[in-house]
This record gives C-alpha cells, structure tokens and sequence, in this order.
C-alpha cells in the first residue's frame, strides 16, 4: 500500500518532471529543462520565494508566540484559566482549515470585523480588503497560518517544560536570576527538543499550505501569493503542464527535506 | 514579589487576548451565519431577526445528509485500514526488528515530511487507471498509504518503549509470534490505538487537496472538500456559507472536546518520541 501510493507516486513525479507532457498526447523527454524554466521563470519561483515568507509567519510566530504562552501558563498551572487557555487555543488545530480560510476571508474582508474595529478606534484610512491588495495579502494569509498553528506549538512546548527539573529554577532563583534570565538559560535550552518539532511541523505546514491559500485568495490578487502547493495544482490540472508541474513538485519535496533535514541534525548534535 | 504578581497579571492578560483572538472568529461565523440570506452583514453585529432557518437550509443546500454519510464511509474505509497496518508493521519495527527494519524506519521517517502535493499528480493518474476517478474509493487507497508512515512511526514509538521481557515471558509459555502480538502487545497498544485513531479521524474529514483532485462529484467528498464545493457555488451568500462551515466544523469540534483529555496527553506523547 505504502509503496503503490506514496513511493511509487513519488518516483513518477521524478520520472514525469523531466518530459514535457500534456496529460493526454506523446510525451517529449525535455532532461533537466523544466528545472531549468523553474529556476528561470519568474512566475515560477516567485511561489517559492512566497512559501519561505510563509514560513517566518507559520513558523515563527507561532513558536515564540507559544513559547511566552506556554510560559505563562506553566506558572499558572493549577488555575482554571490555564486549563480552559489550552484547550481554547487548540481549537483552531482541529477544524478543517477550509473552514478556518472561509472564517478568516470572511473577518478580512473590507466589511469584516478586522476593518470594523480599526475604524473603531481611529484607524479608518488604513482599512482595506486585506485579502485582495497586493501588499498586505501575504501576510494576511500567514495569519491565518499562525492562528492555526499557535495552539500546537503552545501544547508541545508546555508539554516539554513539564519535563524540567523544578530544582533547577530554584537553583536559578537562589542565585539571583530574575524571568527574563530564567527564560533563557534554562527554559529555552532544555525545550531545544520541543522547539525542534515545532519548527519541523510548521515548517511543513508553511512550504506545502494548500488548503489556507486555495480558500481564502486562490493565489491573487494577480500571483502575490501564490504558493508552490498552488501552483504545482493549477499547472497540472487546469494547465495542463504536467512535466512542469511535477518537476515544482519534486523541487517542493527536495526543498522541504533541505530545510528539515539540517534542523533535525542540528538537534540531534545538541544532544550528544 | 511584587514583580512576579504583575507579570502574572501581564501574563493572564496576554493570554486572555490571545484567547479573544481565537474565539472571535467563531462567534464571527456564527452570528454572520444567522443573517438573512444574500445580506452582507458588515462586520460583527447581531441580526435584527436571527435567521435559525438558515442553518436548515445550508443542510438542504449542502446535502449534509448524504455528505455526512459519505464521510463516514470513507473514514471506516481509512481508519480501520490503517490502524492494522500500522499496529503489524510498528510492532515489526519496534518489537521484532527483523533485517533491514532501521532502513524500512528511515524510509517512513522520509514519508512523513512528504507534502500531498509532491505526490497528487501520478496519484490522479494512477487512480484513473484503476478506474476508481470520482469514487470514494479514490480517497480512501491514497489515504492509507500517505497516512501510513504517521501510523507506523506513532505504534511503533509505542511498541519501542514496550519491556521486552513482556515478550520473552510470553515466549517461554509457548506464544508464537502471531499470539504475541494479538493476546499481549495490542490490548496494551489500546490507549496508543484510540488517540491515533481520533487523529485519523480528523485528518480524514479535513481533507482537501485529495478529495478536489480525485473526486468531482461533492457527495462523494470528504467534508472539507464538500465545503470548497460549498464555497464556489453559495460564495456570494455570505450567511448561507457560514452556516455551512458551521455545520461541518462543528463535529469536529465536538470530537475534540470530548476527547480532550487523551488526544491532548496522546499528541504531546507521540510528538515528542517522533
């Protein structure tokens, strides 16, 4: 099973990215030059550059950002609020992120609530479709991404600060380290590991979002965000560029395992 | 420690905005939702006159009936699947490690940084050629193996911190490898197996790209394909179509809330062993 539908799919991308095929007639052999008109084409790399931008919103947002919450919970630990805070920011994690893009598209828009509150308090020239200007599009949608991913990267972490030994914060105290010093000499080394996943998965997330793009913008407006996943879509099925549209998706594939690859050796030495 | 009392305090805070910032958007749909239909409510405010109905009507719309029937075949015809094969074959690695397994473990651990889009566009032609195109079958086979190196990665960081003397005891009172497995090790894989399960769950009914690319017909679809149906034909009713997003994400929702407890303890155990 594994093999007929992931290894085999996987080695036929490879093996169509090097013909120039319609899907339907003979196909030519074209060698390396779809690698060539990806890393050429600007239409073409601009998708890749956009999932990199992704990733500094569904990755790092949500992993500093988790890590304060997490923190803040972990101090808080045995009141109520604690426990309602987790499961509350883990909600956005399991409804199905079409939903999540139709939510947001919709409290983006130029009538939605985000325009409503900035014209509440005096910020009415700046409200806009955010979702349909060329600037702000981008990042809206890594917005989205971050709401999403938030909660996740919050469970793993605090997950991970259960795990330190409460001694060492008392060591830390004796000696004088006031939070901020804490935060970083002890909190954020033993969490390498933790932090390490979340980067992992968000970063997946960031370089293959579909769902999130296909909903809330489907690429525009124009190609502002446009993202591989996307892209790799649109060529394929309603294109038809199926030599091209494999070879984007074999750069996806290789470009997700060079970003993930070096964070998990990196890890990995720490712990050695 | 006066310090500390208004950290906390900033703290409480941050979390409690943090926490408006996740709710709001739920409350957006929902009061969006009960709108007349075809109104474009301008931002978040409460109708005049709820419109309940149009809940009614995003089911009649949207087919919920047969769509939520759809789901659920497909998820009995992926959930099951793969929580055997991935039982037998995280026990192969984790318990039994025959020849070759760290090689089988690096090839799965490869699998599962694989983004679905590496591999939809032989998977399209793949499945035509078996003829499955627009039956669900066409999600259900694909699923299976793309969720595989998840199953197999999760059971077997189950089975890997199983006591081995639990085996050979097992052993030395005649068990053959086959009663292993079923009379020991997976009545004790239960806790593993269920959260797993709740996460295939999810996962299934959240599927998208598979379900746009292989299946054209929307009652055949998983839910949150339905859903970009859903979208591109009522897209401009905006009430309607929130009503709709509702009505598919709230099981969701309620799966979560109802098992919280394990899927929360569940998910922070297997990511960090994976």
């Amino acid at each position: 099973m594994y093999a007929v539908f992931v290894l085999r799919p996987i080695g036929i991308t490879v093996q169509y990215s090097f013909y120039d095929w319609n899907g339907i007639g003979p196909s030519t052999w074209v060698g390396l030059g779809n690698y060539r008109r990806i890393l050429t084409d600007p239409d073409l790399l601009g998708p890749i550059g956009h999932a990199f931008e992704l990733i500094l919103f569904f990755s790092a947002v949500p992993v500093v950002l988790g890590l304060f919450v997490a923190t803040t919970i972990r101090r808080i630990a045995t009141s109520r609020l604690a426990g309602v805070a987790r499961t509350v920011l883990f909600m956005p994690q399991v409804i199905p992120l079409v939903a999540a893009g139709i939510m947001w598209s919709w409290l983006l828009s130029s009538t939605g609530l985000v325009n409503q509150l900035l014209s509440a308090v005096g910020l009415g020239g700046v409200t806009r479709g955010w979702l349909g200007d060329f600037s702000t599009a981008l990042p809206a949608v890594g917005l989205i991404g971050a709401w999403v991913l938030l909660g996740l990267c919050t469970l793993l972490l605090l997950a991970g600060m259960t795990k330190i030994d409460q001694a060492l914060y008392e060591a830390a105290r004796l000696d004088g380290a006031g939070p901020v010093r804490e935060f970083v000499s002890i909190t954020l080394p033993s969490l390498r590991q933790e932090i390490a996943v979340c980067v992992t998965v968000t970063v997946i997330a960031a370089l293959s979002s579909f769902d999130i793009v296909y909903i809330s913008t489907q690429g525009g407006p124009g190609n502002s965000t446009l993202v591989p996943g996307l892209q790799v879509y649109y060529l394929a099925f309603s294109e038809r560029h199926i030599g091209l549209a494999c070879a984007l998706a074999t750069a996806l594939m290789a470009l997700v395992l060079c970003v993930v690859l070096p964070i998990q050796w990196f890890t990995r030495e720490g712990d050695e | 420690m006066i310090l500390g009392r208004r950290e906390a305090l900033l703290g409480r805070l941050l979390l409690l905005a943090l926490m408006v910032v996740t709710i709001v958007p739920f409350v957006s749909l929902f009061v969006t939702a009960l709108h007349p239909a075809g109104t474009y409510p301008p931002g978040v405010s409460w109708p005049q006159d709820p419109q309940w109905g149009n809940f009614a009507a995003a089911f009649r719309a949207a087919n919920m009936g047969r769509l939520l029937e759809s789901t659920l075949l497909i998820v009995l015809g992926v959930v099951p699947a793969s929580l055997l094969i991935g039982t037998m074959a995280g026990f192969a690695l984790g318990q039994l490690r025959m020849p070759g397994h760290r090689l089988v473990f690096l090839v799965f651990v490869l699998g599962l940084t694989i983004p679905f889009e590496g591999v939809i566009i032989p998977l399209y032609y793949q499945v035509r050629d078996l003829g499955l195109l627009n039956t669900r079958w066409a999600i259900i086979l694909p699923l299976i193996g793309l969720f595989m190196p998840f199953c197999v990665l999760w059971m077997r960081a189950h089975f890997v911190t199983m006591p081995a003397e639990l085996s050979e005891a097992a052993r030395v009172d005649g068990a053959n490898v086959w009663q292993l497995f079923w009379r020991i090790h997976v009545p004790l894989a239960m806790p593993a197996l269920s959260s797993l399960a709740i996460l295939l769950f999810l996962w299934t009914w959240n599927q998208f790209l598979l379900a746009i690319v292989l299946v054209d017909d929307p009652l055949q679809r998983t839910m949150a394909g339905a859903l970009g149906a859903f979208q591109g034909q009522f897209g401009t009713d905006i009430p309607l179509l929130c009503a709709g997003s509702l009505l598919i994400l709230t099981p969701t929702l309620l799966v979560f809330f109802a098992f919280q407890r394990q899927f929360v303890a569940a998910l922070l155990q297997g990511a960090v062993k994976a």
